[in-house]
C-alpha cells in the first residue's frame, strides 16, 4: 500500500468480479488514444500482408472478408487505466491467417496505415489469443477506433492491438514499435501492470 | 492556484525530480486508508527546470480529479510517477521549424509547457497557439497567455463578451487555413483535446496538406 491520501476515499470499489487489472478503472465509454492524425484506406487498395514466411502472404480486403470469422466477447485494458467489459469484435482469427503461412518465428511486428507498429511475441498472437478485427458490436470498424481492421490482442494492454493493421511482419529478433521505444513496455501485461520501461 | 471555477494548478514539490520534456505526462495515485488506489494520467504545465505544476481539470463523474482540484491543500502528500511518454513532445533542439499548436479546453496544458520552454530558453522558433475554450471564464493561464511571447489565437465556442476580437465558433478547416503556418513551412503541429475535437482538427490539417506524420495528437477521454 502507498502513502495513504488524507481526505481521499474514491469510488470504485464497485468491482468484486476479479476482471479489473491493478490500477485500472472501468468506463461504459470507448475511449480513443492515437498519436497522430486518423488514416481513412479506401478499401478498394486495403490489402493484409503476412511477412518472414517462405514468401509474403497477400489477402486483398475481399479475399480476407471471406475468410472463416469469429465473434468474441472480451475485456480490454488501455495503458491510459481505462477497463471496458464485454466489448463484442468479430475477425479473423491470427490463428487462421498463420495457416496460409509457412513459417517458425519468435516475434511479430504488426504495422499499420500511418506508420505506426507494435512488437509481439508470436505465441501472444497464436492458440486463440489473437484477431484481426472489423467489426465491433455488430458494425463496421470506426476509423478512429481503427477501422477498416484493427488488431485485437485482449490479454495485453490496448496498445498492442494495433489500429489500421495491414500487416504483420514475422522476425527472429523482437524488435520494439512505436510506443515501446517511446517509453512504454516492451511487453504490456495489464496482470503485471506492464505499463512503462522499468514495470 | 485557480485558473477557472474547474481547473486548479497544483505545484509538487518533489524530492528527486529528474525532470521532464515539455509535453509529457506523470500519473497520479491516490490511497484511500482502506488501501483502495485509483490512477489517473494529468499533463504537465510547466516548463522543464521549473517546479513540476500539473494542471487538472474537475471532470463532474471523474474520481481523482475532484480530490486533486476540490479537497487538496497544501502539505497533502500523494503518489507520482513519470515523467512519462517521448512522443508528444518537443525541446528546443536548435530546430528552426516553426511550431503550430491547436488546444481544446485543458487541452492547453501541455502546449503551454512548451511554450513556457520555448520562453524561458529565449527560443526564435515562430510559434503559434489556436486555442478553443467555451466561454472567457474558461480560459486557462488567460493572463499568462498574453505575454507568452508566442501569436495566441483564440475561440470562444459557447459565449462571447462584448468586444471579442478573436473566434467565436467551433474550430473548422476554415479557421486553421487562416491561422496555420503553410505546410510549406514544413510545421511541427500538436494537437490535444477531447478526442472529437482532436479527430476533427487533425482530420482538417491533413486535409490542409500538412503530412500526417508531421502531426501529433494527444486525446483526453473518458472518464
Amino acid at each position: 500500500m502507498g502513502i495513504v491520501s488524507r481526505g481521499f476515499r474514491g469510488r470504485g470499489r464497485g468491482d468484486d468480479s476479479g476482471r479489473l487489472p491493478p490500477g485500472q478503472y472501468l468506463t461504459d465509454d470507448f475511449p480513443v488514444l492515437s498519436a497522430g492524425p486518423t488514416p481513412h484506406a479506401p478499401l478498394d487498395r486495403w490489402t493484409f500482408t503476412i511477412e518472414g514466411g517462405t514468401e509474403p502472404v497477400r489477402w486483398t480486403w475481399d479475399e480476407f472478408r471471406a475468410l472463416p470469422s469469429e465473434t468474441v466477447t472480451k475485456d480490454i485494458h488501455c495503458v491510459t487505466k481505462w477497463s471496458k467489459f464485454d466489448t463484442d469484435w468479430e475477425g479473423v482469427s491470427v490463428d487462421t491467417l498463420l495457416e496460409h503461412v509457412d513459417q517458425d518465428r519468435a516475434y511479430a511486428v504488426a504495422y499499420s496505415d500511418g506508420g505506426y507498429t507494435t512488437n509481439l511475441p508470436v505465441e501472444d498472437l497464436t492458440d486463440g489469443k489473437a484477431w484481426v478485427a472489423f467489426a465491433y458490436d455488430g458494425e463496421p470498424l470506426d476509423p478512429e477506433h481503427g477501422g477498416p481492421a484493427r488488431l485485437l490482442v485482449p490479454h495485453l494492454y490496448f496498445w498492442k492491438s494495433a489500429k489500421w493493421v495491414r500487416g504483420l511482419r514475422l522476425v527472429d529478433e523482437d524488435e520494439p514499435g512505436f510506443w515501446e521505444t517511446n517509453g512504454y513496455h516492451n511487453y504490456g501485461d495489464p496482470w503485471r501492470e506492464q505499463r512503462y520501461w522499468g514495470d | 492556484m485557480t485558473e477557472t471555477p474547474s481547473v486548479r494548478t497544483l505545484v509538487l514539490n518533489i524530492p528527486d525530480w529528474p525532470g521532464h520534456r515539455a509535453g509529457q505526462h506523470v500519473d497520479v495515485r491516490l490511497t484511500a486508508e482502506d488501501g483502495y488506489q485509483a490512477e489517473r494520467s494529468y499533463s504537465i504545465g510547466s516548463a522543464p527546470g521549473m517546479p513540476l505544476a500539473l494542471t487538472v481539470e474537475l471532470l463532474k463523474d471523474g474520481e481523482v480529479s475532484p480530490y486533486l482540484v476540490e479537497e487538496v491543500v497544501p502539505g497533502d502528500r500523494f503518489e507520482l510517477r513519470g515523467p512519462i511518454g517521448g512522443y508528444f513532445v518537443w525541446d528546443a533542439d536548435g530546430s528552426d521549424e516553426p511550431i503550430f499548436l491547436v488546444a481544446g479546453g485543458s487541452g492547453v496544458v501541455p502546449l503551454m509547457s512548451m511554450l513556457r520552454h520555448r520562453r524561458a530558453v529565449g527560443s526564435n522558433v515562430p510559434a503559434k497557439l489556436l486555442y478553443s475554450s467555451r466561454t472567457l471564464a474558461d480560459v486557462i493561464y488567460r493572463t499568462e497567455l498574453d505575454e507568452i511571447g508566442a501569436e495566441v489565437i483564440q475561440t470562444l465556442t459557447r459565449e462571447q463578451p462584448p468586444g471579442w476580437k478573436g473566434y467565436g465558433r467551433r474550430v473548422d478547416a476554415e479557421m486553421l487555413g487562416e491561422v496555420q503556418f503553410p505546410p510549406e513551412q514544413n510545421p511541427r503541429v500538436f494537437v490535444c483535446g477531447p478526442t472529437r475535437f482532436v479527430e476533427a482538427v487533425a482530420d482538417a490539417l491533413v486535409g490542409l496538406g500538412h503530412r500526417p506524420g508531421r502531426i501529433r495528437t494527444e486525446r483526453f477521454g473518458g472518464a
